[in-house]
């Protein structure tokens, strides 16, 4: 069925040729040059991996090779597909070019599919806007049926009843899969993947992976993989741009780049991944630390059940939980997404109810939520969320929000709270001046650190950190992580850690709980989980983390298919 | 470090208050609109403002030191845009309904906006059956065609006599009826929306008390499409005083000068071909209504980035503003400096 489509692009010249491009996008604050120089070429069957941090213009330089760019955009420059200049094609040629050509695989596979057509029609629209090579129009019979190809070459089981579900009746890894085999469905030379892992948890991560390598030693596709995650690159890449403030800093076959950085941006930027194994918190620890102090946090049994809709069974976000979290130490949880673990932090701070087991939060049972008797206790309690942009208020200032919980319980005066606010902000290693600025003047980092202040000012006993680094990037999420490290260990609270990044947990953490479906699958030391797992769910998500390394992380591949056939 | 100090201070008072930092934003097409519409809307406000001094007559005046107004007159020296079927000149209740229509939104808005802001925090914050409640009443307001309602506010009010406040407060009431609902539905929306974001939580986690929470937290956040609604709202408001009129429910002739109300004295006139007492009132309700929704369409398209039309880019030389990545840079730089 495939054969019979036409497959421009498979002589020996590159695939694309991306030449001196430069986009440049008008704002209401002057324009802003997103890509200023960037020209590299991608080979058939090569993958070539474009990293950097956010606001590097690699997603914009993706964007372009699909003529994706928004109207406010100019782009100078040339965009070369088999022979065709993206940027000054007519738009009825860009449409020919685009899914033959060239395809694009989305960042959030929920959201790339339309949730009111079966995936196998929307795979079918891309083939049917083309024509087949004798220039007549595909039927919509043939069309389906090269739809059930493509789900069938990305590993759907069952292709021939899939091909008739709805988005909502796969998984996100299979969504994933689905939105490929779209791309793929007319054989593009040339598959542009924008952050296809992203959205995905760790295990699946893997076998998205699995498959695009796959697709390039099968069928040849070259494939232009966007990402922020060096674990990726050194999974799937064979040769990686480095992009940053969008110019190319440095290009180098993936091996090579891994081993010998040259650019500096690039080695601060290697040296900055987390990398599971190394910088332990638990290092040569052998037994769990601080269990002679007070227990701060005791679950026993601990349920929390989400009501259903009329007619359908609560969901059990967290069944039959327990663990303890002592004065002094960090105990990290970790968990794909849906696992539950963000749950047991909101219920830690009365954000939500619990509705079996029991939880005492510094003595306080959970069960008899009244938020008149626990407020008292809110002050021994600090929260750090995931999002620094959205956990300020955009109104008030940083000053303002940071001395907010020490206005609420003990009403200081004006020059007092400066004072403090000023203290902490210094702790956290920000300018006291800083005490003036709003939110939105303030990088990630700063505000991560500005919401940490506010979780500590009135000194709390415990504190809760909810994904507090994943959405920064890699070197500013490292620099926040030392902060952490070391402010916990100058304040000495106890900290629950929540994170679905092992690495990260394991560099805080002395205790860690790995959470699976709601249930406590392991804990232990933080070292000996990660090092020596116990349970084959902590073995798979543990071989499922892709090292930044190109030679290592190949035997992990090895390992990691060796646990899923075991 | 410098380019974020510099770029991301807020800019002086006068640039953000609303309409004047939607003028700077916008280009072309909508530039147009926006300022036509504050050309007329400037031009009502005016003619409110000046009446006592533009028209030449009382809103209720019958005579002068020359004797009786001739009826049905014709354009003239003496009365510019005729005289109606009661003898008030056409000209100056014009310039005085300017004033009537002015005093009506004003009251009618404000009213509409308290009541609807507060019921619309409250019920999005707590919920529950008070929430329940009061968007069934809310819907149920909504179901009644608005004209009809105002109509049966105004007699409930009114009982059919009407001084000038008297006349002014019946109308805006009825029409407050019909914008409580629009402005309950809207903070509501905005109340549930921000109530699960995480600076809410996070005030929550710290102990923060409700009354707190919506007065710093929620509030400034769920007002700020409020002069948007405010500006479409007047224009709607000025239908519905036009309307009251017209039917018969608005404001005595001899209480305050009202378009609605000449428009149905001169029904029986634009059939014996007398113009003047029925096209002036008019064209000042298309014309203030025009003005007005302008200006709230073009605030509306200037809020939202998607909407919102810009220059070309490189069409001139940046000069380093907060987005550029010259600032970005240098945040980025300070951030790893900092050990």
């Amino acid at each position: 069925m495939t054969t019979n489509i036409d497959r421009p692009g498979t002589g020996s010249g590159p695939v694309l040729d991306i030449d001196h491009l430069k986009v440049t996008f008008a704002t209401d604050s002057g324009d802003v040059f997103a890509v200023k120089d960037v020209s590299l070429e991608v080979n058939p069957g090569e993958v070539l991996a474009i990293v950097g941090e956010s606001g590097s213009g690699k997603t914009v330089t993706a964007k372009t090779i699909l003529g994706l760019l928004p109207e406010t955009a100019t782009s100078q420059g040339a965009v070369l597909i088999n022979g065709n200049n993206v940027i000054t094609v007519s738009a009825a040629k860009l449409r020919q070019i685009r899914g033959r050509d060239v395809a694009m695989v989305f960042q959030e596979p929920s959201t790339a599919l339309n949730p009111v057509y079966t995936v196998g029609w929307q795979i079918a629209e891309g083939i049917r806007a083309h024509a087949d090579t004798s220039g007549h129009k595909i039927s919509a019979k043939e069309a389906k049926a090269r739809a059930v190809e493509a789900l069938r070459k990305v590993g759907i089981p069952d292709p021939e009843t899939r091909v008739n579900y709805y988005p909502h009746q796969f998984s996100g890894g299979q969504k994933q899969r689905v939105v490929i085999a779209a791309a793929l469905a007319l054989n593009p030379g040339l598959i542009v993947a924008d952050e296809p892992t992203t959205a995905l948890d760790v295990t699946v991560q893997a076998e998205i992976l699995e498959l695009l390598r796959d697709l390039r030693d099968k069928y040849g596709t070259s494939i232009v993989l966007i990402t922020h995650n060096m674990g990726v690159v050194a999974d799937l890449a064979d040769r990686v741009v480095v992009m940053y403030q969008g110019d190319v800093v440095e290009e180098a076959s993936s091996r090579v780049l891994f081993a010998q950085p040259k650019e500096d941006y690039t080695k601060k930027l290697l040296a900055a991944v987390p990398h599971l194994g190394r910088n332990s918190a638990s290092e040569g620890m052998t037994e769990r630390a601080h269990q002679g102090g007070k227990v701060l946090v005791e679950a026993k049994d601990l349920t929390i059940e989400y009501p259903g809709r009329l007619g359908s069974p609560a969901f059990k976000a967290v069944d039959g939980v327990t663990f303890t979290v002592s004065e002094g130490e960090v105990f990290g949880l970790v968990g794909e997404s849906g696992s539950g673990k963000t749950t047991i932090g909101r219920a830690i701070a009365g954000l939500n109810r619990t509705t079996g087991g029991s939880l005492k939060v510094l003595g306080y049972e959970m069960l008899n939520f009244k938020e008149r008797t626990f407020k008292p206790l809110r002050k021994e309690i600090g929260f750090v969320f995931q999002d620094p942009a959205a956990s300020f208020n955009p109104q008030l200032t940083i000053g303002d929000c940071v001395a907010e919980p020490l206005i609420i319980h003990s009403n200081p005066s004006p020059a007092e709270a400066r004072k403090r606010v000023g203290e902490l902000l210094e702790s956290v290693q920000l300018p006291a001046s800083y005490a003036d600025r709003f939110p939105h003047e303030l990088s990630g980092g700063q505000r991560q650190r500005a919401s940490l202040a506010r979780a500590l000012i009135l000194n709390p006993k415990l504190l809760i950190a909810d994904e507090p680094t994943s959405a920064l990037d890699v070197s500013v999420q490292a620099v926040v992580l030392e902060l952490f490290k070391e402010i916990q260990q100058q304040f000495g609270f106890a900290c629950l850690f929540i994170s679905h990044d092992l690495a990260v947990v394991d560099m805080l953490s002395h205790w860690v709980g790995v959470l699976y479906k709601g249930k406590m699958v392991e804990q232990g030391l933080g070292n000996q989980v990660m090092g020596n797992p116990q349970h084959d769910y902590t073995k798979k998500l543990i071989a499922s983390l892709p090292v930044p390394d190109p030679d290592e992380q190949a035997r992990r591949r090895e390992a990691f298919r060796a646990v899923l056939h075991s | 470090m410098n380019a974020t100090t510099v770029s991301g201070r807020k800019q002086p008072l006068l640039y953000r208050l609303p309409v004047i930092s939607h003028f700077r934003t916008s280009v072309g097409l909508q530039r147009g609109m926006l300022v036509t519409g504050l050309v007329l809307a400037v031009l009502f406000l005016l003619t409110a403002a000046l009446a006592p001094i533009i028209a030449p007559y009382g809103f209720a005046q019958l005579s002068d030191a020359s004797g009786t107004f001739p009826a049905q007159q014709p354009p003239s020296p003496a009365h510019i845009w005729g005289t109606t079927v009661s003898g008030y000149d056409v000209f100056s209740r014009v310039i005085w309904g300017a004033q009537t229509a002015f005093v009506v939104i004003i009251v009618a808005v404000v009213m509409s906006i308290f009541l609807g802001v507060a019921l619309g925090l409250l019920s999005g914050y707590f919920g529950g059956w008070l929430d329940r409640t009061l968007v069934v009443i809310a819907d149920a307001i909504y179901a009644f065609p608005s004209l009809l309602l105002a109509i049966v506010m105004s007699i409930v009010i009114n009982h059919g006599q009407s001084s000038f406040w008297g006349g002014i407060l019946a109308c805006s009431i009825s029409i407050s009826v019909v914008f409580v609902p629009q402005y309950f539905r809207v903070i509501r929306a905005e109340t549930i929306r921000l109530k699960a974001e995480p600076y809410v939580e996070s005030a929550k986690v710290v102990g923060a008390s409700s009354v707190r929470i919506m007065g710093r937290h929620i509030f400034k956040n769920a007002t700020r499409t409020l002069p948007l609604i405010f500006t479409l709202n007047a224009s709607e408001a000025i239908l519905t005083l036009a309307g009251l009129g017209f039917l018969g429910f608005g404001i005595e002739p001899s209480s305050a000068a009202e378009w609605g109300y000449d428009l149905n004295k001169a029904i029986a006139d634009a059939s014996s071909g007398i113009w003047w007492t029925g096209v002036y009132p008019g064209t000042a309700i298309v014309l203030t209504v025009l003005g007005l929704t302008l200006v709230g369409e073009s605030m509306n398209d200037l809020n939202d980035p998607r909407l919102r039309g810009r220059k070309k880019a490189g069409s001139k030389v940046p000069a380093g503003g907060p987005g550029s990545t010259a600032g970005a840079q240098a945040a980025l730089e300070a951030e790893a400096r900092m050990p």
